[in-house]
């Protein structure tokens, strides 16, 4: 590993790695409180439409794919407050046309796409430095955003019902937290791609909620953890010339499921002894 | 003796679209009052609550709580919502529950700070539940719980208590020991209390007020089958008390 670090896009990888998992670890942490996976899982897909949008205008995809992440997350927000329209409808509906509106433009792009594979399942290798910038920036805003509203971000996630009777401005609060999630779909895109950005969003929470029931003590928990299947995937894609993306959610995966299982027993455990 | 009015309902009516949730609400509940409101599911009660909370806006009629339109006064009303499955794993301990009661104080963006620690303690020392502030919530039996709940809507120390069926998932012992609680609390302010247990409520309450869509309320603890049936729209087994609780069933 270290003489691969010699190499920049080793180095970038990391960084960008590192970045992912600042915002997934955070964020994630509402998403699995909040159960909100799918919601994300829509936002994610819906978001392949601004890279089609991207290649079509021959603009940088990123940028096109933040514009229709935050519009989808909102979307979903704003139509399931506001109408009858069930939730996984909207999800529905938002993750299909999303999808069909990126097929038909990069149809219509003349010529080939160039690396449309690494905006769908990720290559962390290719990550350009323009893009960790952004991936920097956002960063800073979710860090700011969650800094400033934890207080209300755990009373939502709690009771939302109580949060309106105690005079929280709940919805506002919620698109808010949506627009996050956007903002962290976009920057997992490049690590794990729009397909594998749930993973990236649920296992380092899921993983971190066995240890605490702090919700700081949980979110540094699944930063560390979300840095560690990254790091140790892209080591394990690179000794075994594997696709990094899956190599890094295949990894993940493996760990959370073997940890589901150790704290059973070790639940288990407890329990007998309380016993005797 | 004249009591300060907390309360005021003037000719209340909501409508949730076509349908009529409260009409002809009227209703006053004086300092150190503990009103129950009992009513068929979808008999409005929470709608009433809602009302006096200033989260529902009346399609007609007059709301005053101390005098004033209720999301004026919010900071001094406490709220206990109905009990709702929450995930049992949820991170969060007692203590960070208790503390969310502070935020009608202090208001968006600020942190808690020392004096809303104070408050938090004694709230949970109120409700007995200082020794178990660490634990998750999650972890702890629903009477336990309900006690929490209590301590954060009394912890920026509310005028006018409101809980929506508080009992709804607690075992009879603890029940009795929520009402006592209730009780306790009863001396310092003045407490409504909504429930589809007819039962449990009228041996602790002061007042019993019957609502279904519409309110019937004599102001007293006196309830007669003709209420209970026009509340129920059916027969209803009316509890008596006498220094031992007993039944007394109506005739059919």
């Amino acid at each position: 590993m270290l003489e691969a670090l010699q190499y920049e896009f080793m180095r970038n990888a990391l960084l960008a790695g590192l970045l992912a998992a600042v915002a997934c670890g955070i964020v994630g942490v509402y998403v699995v409180v909040k159960k909100i996976v799918f919601i994300s899982g829509g936002i994610a897909h819906a978001s392949f439409g601004g890279i089609g949008l991207g290649y079509f205008l021959g603009i940088n995809p990123i940028t096109g794919a933040l514009f229709f992440a935050l519009a989808s997350g909102l979307a979903i927000g704003g139509v399931t407050r506001k109408t009858r329209l069930p939730e996984d409808t909207a999800i529905g509906i938002l993750w299909a046309m999303g999808m069909a509106l990126g097929v038909i433009f990069i149809a219509l792009t003349p010529g080939y796409a160039p690396d449309l594979m690494s905006y769908l399942f990720g290559n962390i290798l290719t990550v350009p430095f323009s893009d960790i910038l952004l991936m920097l920036v956002l960063d800073v805003v979710i860090i700011g955003i969650v800094v400033a509203l934890y207080k209300e971000y755990l009373i939502l996630s709690f009771d939302e019902e109580y949060g309106t009777a105690i005079g929280m401005p709940v919805e506002k609060l919620y698109l808010l937290m949506l627009a996050m999630i956007s903002l962290t779909v976009v920057v997992l895109i490049r690590v794990v791609g729009m397909i594998l950005v749930i993973a990236l969003l649920t296992f380092p929470a899921a993983m971190a909620r066995q240890f605490t029931y702090n919700m700081k003590k949980m979110m540094l928990l699944s930063v560390l953890f979300g840095f560690l299947f990254t790091f140790a995937g892209l080591w394990l894609s690179y000794v075994l010339r594997l696709p990094s993306g899956a190599t890094i959610i295949l990894l993940g995966g493996t760990t959370l499921t073997m940890s589901f299982g150790v704290s059973r027993l070790l639940l288990r455990n407890r329990a007998r002894s309380h016993i005797s | 003796m004249s009591a300060l009015e907390i309360v005021r309902l003037k000719d209340i009516r909501v409508n949730y679209g076509e349908i009529t949730a409260l009409e002809n609400v009227n209703l006053s509940v004086f300092q150190h009052d503990f009103l129950g409101i009992i009513g068929p599911n979808g008999g409005g009660k929470s709608t009433l609550l809602k009302v006096l909370l200033g989260l529902v806006k009346p399609n007609s009629g007059f709301v005053s709580v101390f005098g004033k339109p209720p999301e004026q006064v919010r900071g001094q009303i406490g709220y206990v919502s109905q009990r709702l499955a929450f995930d049992r794993d949820f991170p969060a301990s007692v203590w960070d529950v208790v503390i969310m009661g502070c935020y009608g104080r202090i208001g968006l963006f600020r942190r808690y700070n020392y004096e809303d620690r104070v408050a938090t303690e004694k709230a949970l020392e109120q409700v007995g539940m200082l020794e178990q502030q660490g634990q998750q919530i999650g972890r702890l039996s629903g009477g336990q719980q309900q006690r929490v709940f209590v301590a954060r809507a009394l912890v920026a120390q509310p005028k006018l208590l409101l809980l929506d069926e508080p009992t709804a998932s607690i075992d009879p012992t603890m029940q009795t020991e929520f009402y006592e609680l209730l009780g306790e609390l009863k001396k310092s302010l003045t407490i409504v209390l909504v429930s589809h247990d007819i039962g449990a409520v009228s041996i602790y309450v002061d007042n019993i007020a019957c609502l279904n869509r519409e309110l019937y309320y004599h102001g007293s603890k006196e309830i007669t089958p003709e209420i209970l049936e026009a509340t129920y729209k059916c027969p209803v087994q009316l509890i008596a008390h006498g220094t031992v609780p007993h039944r007394v069933l109506k005739e059919h």
